[in-house]
């Protein structure tokens, strides 16, 4: 049961950014939205697993984020999968030019996808673009 | 008789409270309740909004001391 699609693009590294992009992600998938979530460009390297650099902040409230307990991005976007069934899927494109393959991303993004595929299944959704 | 569980939100920002609420929700049964601690003043006002979207009771909520006790029952 979707009361509506959503489709959440993300490129940009900086921690503002991801953050809302998983804001948006994960209130929309526990509150009944179909969530898709495409992973490109910056985004991308912050989900290969056993990486650890800190996501960038572009200004005030990136840094005020840093020094609180704010819930962090990828714990968003863990639970928009597991708590409402949201879709995140990493570009094909940046995973050839970052040279990693499925087993090297966190567990749950789901299989690399092409934007042929991701403008298909967009289509009749909204999409918010990070 | 229904259980109440304490969700200890304190401290974060939204929609952390919210996903802990979730995480908590799923392992109730119908009819028990749930008393969300926030010192977040956008979960007291977002947790209300979800509960009323999803089908949820929002029994009520007080404020104390800068912590806010927003009380949820589970009703699916």
């Amino acid at each position: 049961m979707s009361s509506s699609k959503i489709c959440v693009v993300v490129i940009s590294g900086s921690l503002e950014r991801l953050q809302m992009a998983a804001m948006v992600a994960s209130v929309a998938a526990v509150s009944g939205c179909e969530v898709l979530v495409f992973f490109s460009m910056n985004a991308l390297p912050h989900f290969i697993k056993g990486r650890h650099v800190k996501a960038s902040h572009e200004g005030e409230m990136g840094a005020l984020m840093s020094s609180k307990k704010v819930p962090e991005f990828k714990t968003l976007f863990e639970q928009a999968v597991e708590l409402g069934e949201a879709k995140i899927y990493p570009c094909s494109m940046a995973m050839d030019v970052l040279a990693v393959e499925n087993k090297d991303l966190e567990s749950y993004l789901s299989e690399a996808t092409g934007l042929t595929k991701f403008l298909d299944d967009a289509r009749d959704g909204q999409v918010w673009t990070f | 008789m229904a259980n109440r569980k304490i969700v200890d939100g304190r401290g974060s920002f939204c929609p952390g409270p919210l996903m802990e609420l979730i995480v908590v929700l799923k392992t109730c049964k119908v009819g028990d309740e749930i008393e969300v601690l926030s010192t977040d003043k956008g979960s007291a006002n977002e947790i209300p909004e979800w509960c009323q979207k999803i089908g949820h009771a929002h029994i009520g909520t007080t404020e104390e001391g800068g912590v806010w006790h927003i009380i949820v029952r589970k009703s699916k």
